[in-house]
């Protein structure tokens, strides 16, 4: 058992023992180090002015990930490299390539926001990829600027992003690589005493035992949500108890018949698995938050936390997920359905914790789309979203599981929709117009949506009756081309 | 070696990117500096029946609490009106009004402390939006307006009559950096401030009115702000007032930052109208008449709502002839957060209702929108705007044939209309729309501008200016200016932090006027030293003054003198004047000449000159969802001549982004008491990278020149281009309009999903067949 949180700067590891369990890292830079180039503009996460690189170990090497400081518990990092905007330039009369690249492309104008565009550059940098626009725009999608109208910062980004690294970062790896590895011990974390602490057990077993043990603590894998309790909320969470460390938790196994996710798994690891299974999943992970969230986010906690607008649990219960719970060392499994009782109510008992997530593959007579409707297309948080599952049967629809976000108190499927579209003859000319009205009805007496600041209960019934329409039409096979303004399923395929 | 004219990179892009640009929050604290939090009632309008502040006070690293009655001056951080309580006595007047503000050890505590207020309010029914205001008759201030000819008679003549009405919403501005101050106690009353503020000069106005204490010994400063937008120009003053009346309280170093939520929540946003509008053209599209109705939501109090709603009327013509027009206007007070300046300062609101008439004139008489928009413009012989005003010079018709040819309009449009003739959800809409933005502050009295230059004796140079750097790059266009009136290269000239004791008396940073005034100023104050180097150097070489000249940093003699060739460096005739016992230090100062505008009479020029320039966007909409997909955008924009295109640029395209936002994504929720409910970026959504399109085509117009005598015959460039982004607005509509021909979406704005929606199910066919059975008079 290890009482210190420890992780890397500047070459050097840094060991806290008292730290505030809910303590940012943003506070620790700011506050403590006095490193005052990485700012704050939001603090909830979403507009990346915060930004810095995460360096975590992946197979042996490095791998950096953008991460926004402002609501990442200092006790997240244990074990990894956080590099800020000031560690970048090698002395006063040098820039980093991409530092050079925004100034080269006049891409700073006030430049407040500039800091965390330079780590996101940073990350995607020494991803060793060849981005084109759309992979910029995906990367730089948490990253807000006000003044330049983005395009100078994409040709920044373009134009030093692509190749191998050549930077002090890519030159110094291997000891970096080192560095972190030693960090790795396997040690159970818990800084603080029984009354307040930080905790992240090494092992599914000690994690387990150590929720049990403390029914009131809040579990927290990124704290993307859970960070803005402590920023916004300014509540007192004086036990926490972090998931992020526990390997088997952050498995991700893709099998013949399904995907094996663990809770833990973040978005970026859960990505391509995922994406495997429809192309319109991937396009939801990749429209979920951003790169700094899904670095550090998880799909376990999206579906823990019980939002009603998490956009995974209606793709899961879709697509037919089941989840297992463990208390101490009982497991249970059931469908991810039955979790969400009602508004802030899961089937999950204090002390219990979600590890993980089943999700069958699709079967070859069995189609999937699934749809976002937001105010801003990257980036936020859904009015409304439908998935839905057709089973097919010759030209006709056997069988339909539709779950939505935005129209209930919880993720929900809509039975009489479900009904209404069973049967259709999708060969026959005119059928999903025709089926237009029965949908229509089905949908106002399978929901009750609210007004909110997001859209009006109206428009959120309307626009669901679209998407089945749109989810038929193209089951038809219209191509998404036609019928869609973007996330196009042939682009993705 | 020239400096005017050369695309350099801003003054500070290399300390931006290495985060080591200083914003308030990051100067190094001074020892003892304490932390301010404001406290508010969760309330809409009403009197505080009880307020108990004891939790407050005992929160453990409470240092104190202060209330109104703490101020030992004036209660007050509006601009001019007096109706700005920095803290709330008595009564709130929209949820988020500041009631007291936590003096604590450290930012968090301060935060925390102010949670364990118990403040009970009276709260009545609120005025919220304009319609309940206008149902109260809440006028804040008398309605206003101008008219030419008879317009109700034109309009009724006119062979073809429109009429409509368009809700405009408001916009947050969303600066990166929120609001921030900190103040330093000095000897007795003194007292610095360094505030993220666009108007210093107010700042130290009001805080020494609020301590009061002279003037004199308040000092503002500020290097740079993290983004503005006018959201800087009256709204820093309350943050700056707070840290500086903690400060005072606690005789230490204070320091207000704001939360992101407190921030949306407490301080004002652009104003969001409703127009109503009747027009009459001809049978081309051509206007007869207009009388357009404004009404602004103006919020609790005047801030600067009477020059924004001044400047809306400016700009309902935009850059149309109006043969006959009455435009007027409300000013509505509702108890809201008091709405104030935001980039165009009214004049995109009262844009929009033009480029709406001309939108549905064209749908209306089935004219391509562009031939009913160039009929309209003004041209010489049709060049009197409603307020008296001639338009001298006339660019528009060139820039908009030239972007015409260059985007392709012609053809893409008849592509969107293939496209759309396909049937099916997805529609196609093209627009190009173009901008005409008037030049100066319509109160004469703030069109002045003051300038330092000091040289030393190695020859480097420090500027000092009126102006603030907001990020718009106005440090780097003057430093440009200067380093040519001295014939310096740009490394020996620095453009020092904006402060009050270096140049005093100065008005906001706004209007898009910071390099007009301050640049003019600063090459007054240049020229006055350049002239005494002039002597010294003239001594030197045998020469009169004027045959001197400054270049490549080297002073000598012109061409055509016999000493011609012989030159000294520039730091070489500073140190000889120094030695000869010649200032080196010189003050600029200018007024904008020609302008004056008598709102009594409703006459005079408001304007010295306009800034112009067009844009083409095409959309895809989704009808059924209302989603939208802007495809590409082509500009053309005129910069007269350009003091830095790079600058330039991005302020071009930074602001049609910025419009863009304000037209479609960025949309101001209030609930029934008057809260704002989107107040941070999870519910409001500016514009991120993926909405601005890869096929962005933004040049700067090459034949640009100010006819008028501007700073190296430059335009201002700050606020026109956020009104490029019409065209996306209007080329919805016409997207949508394709599900109907002849019927006009009513589109109100912002364009989100659900609006489009709600436009295209309003003018949806949706059964051709028993519509065609419905009595003529009944369908018409």
């Amino acid at each position: 058992m290890r009482d210190a949180v420890r992780f890397v700067r500047r070459g050097r590891v840094v060991s806290l023992g008292g730290f505030a369990p809910t303590e940012t890292l943003l506070d620790h830079l700011r506050l403590r180090e006095r490193s005052t180039g990485t700012k704050e503009g939001c603090a909830e996460g979403d507009c990346g002015a915060c930004t810095v690189a995460v360096g975590r170990l992946r197979d042996g090497r490095i791998v950096y990930e953008p991460a926004n400081s402002c609501i990442q518990l200092l006790g997240t990092l244990d074990g990894a490299e956080v590099v800020a905007v000031e560690d970048l330039a090698r002395s006063s009369d040098d820039l980093h390539p991409v530092q050079q690249a925004l100034v080269d492309c006049h891409g700073s104008q006030c430049g407040f926001c500039t800091p965390g565009f330079v780590m996101t550059l940073f990350a995607l940098y020494h991803a060793n990829e060849s981005p084109n626009r759309d992979a910029v725009n995906d990367w730089l999608a948490g990253n807000l600027c006000r003044c330049t109208g983005y395009r100078p910062i994409a040709d920044a980004a373009l134009a030093c992003c692509g190749g191998p690294p050549r930077d002090d970062f890519a030159r110094n790896a291997a000891r970096a690589a080192a560095l972190l590895k030693e960090l790795d011990d396997g040690e159970d974390l818990f800084a603080g005493s029984d009354e307040a602490f930080f905790a992240a057990p090494a092992s599914e077993d000690s994690l387990a035992e150590l929720c049990a043990r403390h029914p009131d603590a809040v579990i927290v894998a990124g704290a993307t949500d859970v960070g803005l309790w402590i920023t916004k909320e300014l509540r007192d969470l004086p036990r926490i108890i972090h998931t992020g460390r526990v390997p088997s938790l952050r498995a991700v196994r893709e099998e013949d018949e399904r995907v094996e996710l663990g809770a833990a798994a973040t978005y970026a690891e859960a990505e391509a698995a995922l994406g495997g299974i429809d192309p319109d999943v991937g396009e939801v992970l990749r429209r979920l938050g951003s790169k700094q969230v899904r670095a550090v986010g998880t799909v376990g906690g999206n579906i823990a936390n019980g939002s009603p607008i998490g956009d995974m649990p209606p793709v899961l219960i879709a697509l037919g997920a089941s989840i297992e719970l463990r208390l101490g060392v009982r497991r249970r499994t059931l469908p991810i359905e039955d979790f969400f009782i009602d508004y802030g109510v899961q089937n999950r008992a204090p002390g219990e914790l979600l590890t993980r997530i089943r999700i069958p593959r699709l079967g070859p007579d069995e189609r999937f789309r699934s749809y976002k409707i937001s105010k801003r297309y990257d980036q936020d948080i859904s009015s409304v979203l439908g998935a839905f599952r057709f089973g097919l049967a010759g030209g006709r629809i056997a069988s339909a599981t539709m779950a939505w976000g935005g129209m209930a108190a919880t993720p929900k499927r809509s039975p009489r929709t479900e009904q209404a579209v069973t049967g259709l003859n999708l060969e026959r000319e005119g059928t999903p117009r025709a089926a237009e009205r029965s949908v229509r009805d089905a949908l106002a007496q399978d929901f009750s949506p609210i007004d909110d600041h997001r859209a009006s209960a109206r428009y959120r019934l309307r626009v669901a009756g679209a998407l089945v329409l749109k989810a038929l039409d193209e089951t038809a096979g219209r191509a998404s081309g036609e019928t869609r303004v973007r996330g196009h399923r042939e682009a993705a395929a | 070696m020239k400096s005017v004219g050369r695309a350099l990179p801003h003054d500070s892009a290399a300390r931006h990117a290495r985060g080591t640009a200083n914003y308030v929050d990051d100067l190094p604290e001074p020892p003892g500096t304490v932390h301010v939090a404001p406290g508010a009632a969760n309330a809409g309008r009403g009197l505080i029946r009880s307020l108990d502040l004891s939790a407050v006070r005992s929160f453990p690293g409470v240092l104190a609490v202060l209330e109104a009655g703490d101020i030992p001056g004036r209660n007050d951080c509006s601009p001019a009106a007096g109706d700005d309580p920095i803290l709330a006595e008595g009564e709130i007047r929209f949820p988020g009004d500041v009631v007291f503000a936590v003096v604590a050890e450290t930012r968090d505590i301060a935060r925390r402390a102010a949670k364990r207020a118990r403040i009970e309010v009276e709260s009545g029914s609120p005025r919220v939006g304009v319609d309940d205001a206008l149902a109260a008759g809440s006028d804040l201030k008398p309605p206003y307006g101008f008219e030419r000819g008879d317009a109700a008679s034109a309009v009724a003549a006119a062979p073809h009559r429109l009429e409509g009405r368009l809700r405009i919403g408001g916009q947050d501005h969303f600066y990166l950096e929120g609001q921030a101050a900190l103040a330093v106690p000095g000897e007795d009353d003194e007292i610095r401030v360094f505030s993220s503020t666009q108007h210093p000069t107010e700042v130290q106005g009001l805080v020494a009115a609020m301590l009061d204490i002279p003037d004199a010994a308040v000092v503002c400063e500020c290097r740079r702000m993290g983004g503005a937008f006018g959201g800087k120009e009256s709204q820093a003053a309350q943050w700056a007032c707070l840290a500086a009346l903690a400060a005072r309280a606690v005789g230490r170093p204070a320091k207000v930052r704001l939360d992101r939520d407190d921030d949306m929540a407490m301080t004002g946003k652009r104003h969001d109208f409703r127009a109503d509008y009747r027009c009459g053209v001809d049978a081309s599209g051509v206007l007869t008449g207009v009388e357009i109705d404004l009404a602004a939501r103006v919020g609790c109090s005047a801030d600067l709502s009477m020059g924004v709603c001044d400047r809306a009327l400016f700009h309902a013509d935009n850059a149309y002839h109006y043969p006959a027009a009455a435009i007027r206007s409300r000013r509505l007070r509702t108890d809201t957060v008091s709405n104030t300046a935001f980039r165009g300062f009214g004049g995109p609101q009262g844009m929009i209702v033009a480029e709406r008439m001309m939108d549905e004139a064209a749908i209306r008489l089935g004219l391509d929108p562009l031939a009913v928009r160039k009929r309209n413009l003004y041209r010489p012989g049709r060049d009197t705007t409603p307020y008296g005003q001639t338009v001298e010079e006339h660019v528009l018709p060139d820039i908009v044939g030239a972007l015409e040819a260059s985007s392709g309009y012609a053809s893409r449009r008849e592509e969107a209309a293939r496209f759309n003739a396909r049937g099916g959800p997805l529609r196609k809409g093209i627009a190009l729309t173009p901008v005409k933005f008037g030049i100066a502050y319509t109160l004469l009295t703030l069109n002045q501008a003051g300038a330092l230059v000091h040289v030393f004796t190695d020859g480097s140079v420090q500027v000092n200016h009126g102006g603030t750097e907001m990020g718009q790059g106005l440090y780097v266009k003057v430093a440009q200016v200067v380093a040519e009136e001295l014939g310096v290269g740009m490394d020996r000239v620095r453009v020092t932090a904006t402060r009050t004791d270096k140049v005093p008396n100065t008005p906001a940073t706004a209007a898009s006027s910071g390099s007009d005034l301050n640049g003019m100023a600063a090459k007054r104050a240049a020229r006055k030293i350049r002239r005494r180097l002039a002597k010294v150097a003239g001594r030197r070489f045998g020469v009169e003054p004027d045959r001197i000249r400054f270049e490549n940093g080297e002073v000598g003699p012109a061409s055509g003198e016999p000493r011609h060739g012989e030159t000294m460096p520039f730091a070489e005739a500073a140190s000889l004047a120094f030695t000869e016992r010649v200032s080196l230090s010189a003050t600029g100062f200018f007024r904008t000449p020609k302008i004056g505008w008598n709102r009594d009479e409703r006459s005079g020029r408001p304007f010295l000159y306009f800034a112009c320039g067009a844009a083409c966007s095409e959309v895809t909409v989704d009808t059924e969802t209302g989603e939208m997909r802007l495809d590409r955008v082509d500009i053309l924009h005129d910069a007269g001549r350009s003091l830095n295109p790079a600058i330039d640029m991005g302020q071009i395209e930074g602001g049609f982004v910025q419009g863009l936002g304000w037209l479609t994504n960025e949309e101001l929720v209030f609930d029934q008491s008057g809260r704002l409910l989107t107040h941070a970026p999870s519910t409001y959504k500016i514009p991120t990278c993926s909405d601005v399109p890869a096929d962005f085509r933004v040049e700067i117009y090459e034949p640009g020149r100010n006819p008028e005598r501007t700073i190296h015959r430059s335009k201002a460039v700050g606020e026109p281009p956020l009104m490029l982004a019409l065209s996306v607005f209007s080329a919805i509509v016409h997207a949508v309009a394709s599900l109907a021909p002849g019927r006009v979406p009513p589109l109100d704005a912002p364009a989100t999903p659900e609006a489009i929606l709600r436009a295209a199910d309003a003018i949806r066919r949706r059964d051709p067949a028993p519509a065609r059975a419905v009595p003529a008079a009944a369908a018409g």
